[in-house]
């Protein structure tokens, strides 16, 4: 285990793969849809459910809109990256290992203090929640560590074990830096030195301003309707499929982009500013309806373990 | 008789939990020994992040053998009766008794269940223990079906007596019990073998665990109080912050850092809430200048550096936090200075308040023209008062608050008076608030009452016209403790007003609501309505005074029952008159002339009103009688004139020996009419002389 420093932002992203990797996960790619946390990943989402066992990690870049700052802010950005661990069932040295991919990454576990700090974790826009902790290192949140117990409405059995790092916030922390955009992207002493500013300043600043002023509100409210109709039109769809042969064939997963898509268009919406206090619950209650709505559809699947 | 001892180590029990869970294993594994006929001498239950640990001295090692005799079918019942008693009983026939009841002869079978030994028990005590624990939220882990607050690592099931230890052998969804624990996660890895609760507790402590949480405790508030010390502070203490942390840690160590000089102009209550809620740190107070200058936190191991990576990366977090907070602070001063406090409640009107109540904005309005109103009622200047209104809730729409909501009222102070509004306008953005709970205090400066009041009577009003009144146990807009809070601002400050004057604050407060949609249609608060919560609310609160329900009730019959502190002080003042001797007697004097009288007004369907004439009287007692009431009858009118119900009823007390004497002397229903309809008139004179100083029909006897 490299215990020295190290020296980038990809880096230790890539530490994290290496370490996950030899741990037994399957190194995913990170998914080419628009959300707004790593658990959105069909991988995470649709995986922890049903009996298969699973094992995987990747890395998500992920969307908040409501925190751009313009790439001013030393914390916060409305685009960042999350790493994903999720492993089903959660084996019994989950702790342990997840101890150990700290060490991966540079942290001295005898110089630092570290704590699980009661956190219970529910995504209303899923229909998930489970109990776990934020891992504080010296103080700092560095990770969100949570046994799924409910997804999409469905209990979880076997239940997985789910780890979230939130990349930058954690590199900032292990690379000793105070200001984000400062951070190191790539080797320092490379022949072209990238910091996490010369890649995102911009994309920052251009964001927000689309997030907070440049978002189109009454298309992005037809493309939430257009969503939503599209999932439940995909689901309804007759699970006899004659071109596949005679196994049903229930199209899950492109129902389920388009639940993530509605998600999206939510949050988008949220940080225009439309969305009243009322309002919110009812497209929380909706895009979760479509969460359900899939998840009950994928445990009938293969891949589900209901066929 | 040995010692039993247990631990459930588990990944990390969130410190809330804990004090709870201590006291529930105890309770049910010693309750369930009991029950199965185990008896102990002493228990007692711990906690760390990572196990809960019960030890019981003095167990029973068996439980006793019990006889039981149990009645069966009658001797000459059919022989398939007779069977399925031995089946149910494990008789053999030959040893069943034949006795005859008096009904002829019957079957008993002496049954005889045999004590069994204490770790058979144990097992089966801590195995349901562990299956029914009743955490307030638990969770299923892996591919079991076991249930608990965080994933179960180990149970560790120990009997010891002078024999040695006995691993009691019980195994849960995969996990034997054993004799093993584990100590600190960090600084003392790997499992070791334990004999005993002493030796359990000692090894622990040489494996970085310190297992009573009071010890915790003690060590960190010692060390904290210390560490301040020395450097010529003093630590700002907080018990329930100090038992958060405690249930965080196995080995305490206790460090201190500084906040960097940059931060320490922040309010001390942001810098306060901000290291308490999200680092959990405690604050050290310089005690010349009350400024927070430093902070203590609380780590979970030492290390070779002393704590000095663990110091600075906490330190690095708190920096970035209050970075976050003097940008909030900052930011909001530069609004209020620039737009004004009212400028920042502009943006309330995209608040809502409750979608049937409309927006805070709309309440902020309705709270001011109602303060206006109550303001001269309290002695407050009215245009200050609602200039006060106006900004009460600005804070709501300041960033600080946005990040911090348990900080509103006390920003709205501060940026009020960096906006140059006066001090009485500054102190009720806070206090209007107030009081905040049974222990907090009420506000006595007559700007904060004015609004206070206002503010709880248009919540009351509000919830009224929408139908959202509390019921039973459910009261999610708090509106009990609402009333509360306007009878605590109105009898803490001996306010006098007439609440349900029409006009009057609940009119005024209904009408400014409106008829509002509620899930009977639309409908208008009442003022009579409002008046009966208040009333009940009124009750409890002098419950607690000592003061009966009924002896409430009877003043509440009197007029002006919307002066709650005229309310009170005839409560108190009746209260102290039936502690009396003389009290109680004329209580009952009061009852038996009421009755007479009701009775014959009954039967005779006219009304003894009027007339009663010392012409007709013929004893003594009733001469006396009528002197007597003519006596208290002048000192009593006055006395209610002048509010002073001690003399009232001391005037009324003075009527005890006359009553007692007349009704001992006369026979009301004499056989002469004109005697009888006077003296029943007599007794009219003794109700209504009564009942003007309260309704005493209404005092349960």
């Amino acid at each position: 285990m490299p215990a020295d420093t190290p020296r980038s932002f990809q880096e230790i992203i890539l530490r994290l793969q290496a370490y996950w990797g030899a741990q037994g996960c399957a190194i995913l790619q990170p998914y080419d849809m628009e959300v707004g946390a790593g658990t959105f990943h069909p991988a995470t989402t649709l995986r922890a459910l049903g009996t298969r066992p699973w094992a995987a990690a990747y890395v998500q870049p992920s969307r908040r809109p409501t925190d751009g700052r313009y790439g001013e802010n030393p914390n916060r950005l409305q685009h960042y990256y999350q790493y994903q661990v999720i492993i089903k069932p959660s084996p019994p040295d989950l702790q342990e290992l997840y101890l150990g991919s700290l060490e991966a990454i540079g942290i001295d576990l005898a110089l630092h203090d570290i704590r699980f700090v009661e956190d219970d974790w529910e995504s209303p826009t899923l229909g998930a929640w489970g109990l776990g902790w934020e891992v504080w290192c010296d103080g700092m949140e560095v990770s969100q560590f949570t046994y799924f117990q409910q997804v999409g409405g469905h209990d979880c059995h076997p239940v997985s074990g789910e780890l979230t790092y939130g990349l930058e916030r954690l590199a900032m922390y292990v690379l000793g830096v105070d200001h984000v955009m400062e951070m190191p992207f790539n080797d320092p002493a490379a022949p072209i030195p990238l910091s996490y500013g010369d890649i995102f300043r911009q994309t920052e600043r251009e964001y927000s301003r689309h997030n907070f002023d440049g978002a189109d509100t009454a298309m992005l409210l037809r493309h939430f309707e257009d969503a939503e109709a599209e999932c439940r039109r995909l689901l309804a769809f007759d699970p006899a499929d004659p071109k596949a042969g005679d196994r049903p064939n229930v199209m899950v997963h492109p129902a389920y982009d388009q639940c993530i898509k509605a998600s999206h268009i939510f949050n988008l919406l949220d940080a225009r500013g439309v969305i009243s206090v009322t309002e919110r619950q009812a497209y929380i209650g909706r895009v979760r309806a479509l969460a359900k709505a899939c998840a009950d559809a994928f445990v009938t699947t293969e891949a589900g373990g209901g066929a | 008789m040995p010692d039993l001892l247990i631990e459930l180590l588990s990944e990390e029990i969130p410190a809330r939990m804990q004090p709870r869970a201590r006291d529930d294993l105890r309770r049910l594994v010693t309750d369930g020994l009991v029950e199965a006929g185990l008896t102990y001498a002493h228990a007692a239950a711990f906690s760390t992040p990572r196990r809960l640990a019960l030890a019981v001295e003095g167990l029973a090692d068996r439980s006793p053998t019990l006889r039981e005799e149990r009645k069966g079918p009658r001797a000459d019942a059919p022989a398939q009766a007779i069977e399925g008693f031995l089946r149910a009983t494990g008789v053999p026939r030959e040893a069943l008794i034949e006795r005859d009841t008096g009904r002829g002869a019957v079957l008993f079978a002496l049954v005889e269940r045999p004590g069994r030994p204490a770790a058979e028990i144990v097992a089966e005590v801590l195995a349901r223990t562990i299956r029914d624990f009743p955490w307030p939220k638990s969770m299923r882990w892996g591919a079991g079906s076991l249930r608990w607050v965080r994933p179960l690592r180990g149970i560790l099931c120990l009997l010891t007596d002078g024999a040695g230890a006995e691993v009691v052998p019980l195994a849960l969804d995969g996990i034997a019990a054993s004799g093993t624990t584990e100590g600190h996660r960090f600084m003392a890895p790997g499992r070791f073998a334990v004999t005993g609760f002493e030796d359990y507790a000692a090894r622990l402590r040489r494996a970085h665990v310190i297992l009573d949480p009071a010890e915790r405790e003690a060590k960190i508030l010692h060390e904290a109080r210390s560490l301040a010390f020395a450097a010529g502070l003093e630590l700002v203490e907080d018990p329930a912050l100090l038992t958060e942390v405690a249930g965080l840690v196995e080995w305490p160590v206790v460090l201190m850092g500084e906040i960097g000089a940059d931060y320490l102009a922040l309010p001390a209550e942001v810098l306060r809430t901000s290291m308490r809620e999200h680092q959990k740190f405690f604050s050290v107070r310089n005690p010349r200048s009350g400024r927070i200058e430093r902070f203590v936190t609380v780590a979970n191991r030492e290390t070779a550096d002393h704590g000095a990576t663990i110091l600075a990366g906490n330190a690095r977090v708190l920096a970035a936090r209050l970075s976050d907070a003097r940008f909030f602070w900052e930011s909001d001063l530069h609004t209020v200075r620039t737009v004004g406090l009212e400028g920042m409640a502009e943006g309330l009107r995209a608040v809502t308040f409750h979608n049937r109540l409309g927006s805070q904005w709309e309440r902020v309005q309705r709270i001011e023209a109602l303060a206006r109103e109550i303001a001269p009622l309290v002695g407050a200047p009215p245009d200050l008062t609602a200039e006060a209104a106006r900004v009460c809730k600005a804070d709501l729409q300041s960033r600080m608050v946005g990040e911090f909501p348990e900080l509103q009222g006390i920003m709205g102070r501060y940026y009020a008076a960096a906006a140059g509004l006066p001090e009485p306008v500054a102190a009720a953005c806070e206090d209007h608030y107030r009081p905040l709970g049974p222990a907090d205090r009420v506000p006595a400066e007559p700007v904060s009452i004015a609004v206070a009041l206002a503010d709880r009577i248009d919540t009351l009003a509000g919830f009224w016209a929408i139908g959202e009144k509390p019921t039973g146990s459910k009261d999610p807009f708090a509106l009990r403790r609402a009333a509360l809070g306007a009878i605590r601002l109105i009898l803490d400050n001996g306010l006098r007003l007439r609440l349900a004057a029409r006009p009057g604050p609940f009119r005024t407060a209904g009408d400014l609501v409106g008829p509002r949609e509620s899930d009977q249609g639309p409908s208008h608060a009442s003022e009579t309505d409002l008046l009966a919560f208040l009333h009940d609310r009124l009750k409890v609160h002098l419950r607690e005074e000592g003061i009966r329900h009924d002896v409430i009730d009877a003043v509440l019959a009197m007029p002006g029952s919307d002066d709650l502190t005229l309310v009170v002080k005839r409560a108190r003042a009746l209260a102290a008159f039936l502690a009396t001797d003389d009290g109680e007697n004329l209580v009952q004097g009061f009852r038996r002339a009421n009755n007479i009288l009701t009775q014959a007004e009954e039967r005779d369907g006219v009304e003894y009103s009027f007339g009663a004439d010392p012409r007709f009287a013929e004893d003594p007692a009733e001469h006396a009688l009528f002197a007597a009431l003519d006596a208290a009858e002048a000192a009593i009118a006055p006395a209610m004139q002048a509010e002073d119900f001690a003399a009232a009823m001391a005037a009324m007390a003075a009527l005890r020996a006359p009553i007692d004497a007349f009704f001992e002397a006369v026979q009301v229903n004499a056989p002469n009419e004109a005697v009888r309809r006077n003296r029943l008139n007599l007794l009219h004179r003794i109700r209504a002389l009564c009942l003007s100083v309260a309704d005493l029909a209404k005092l349960e006897g």
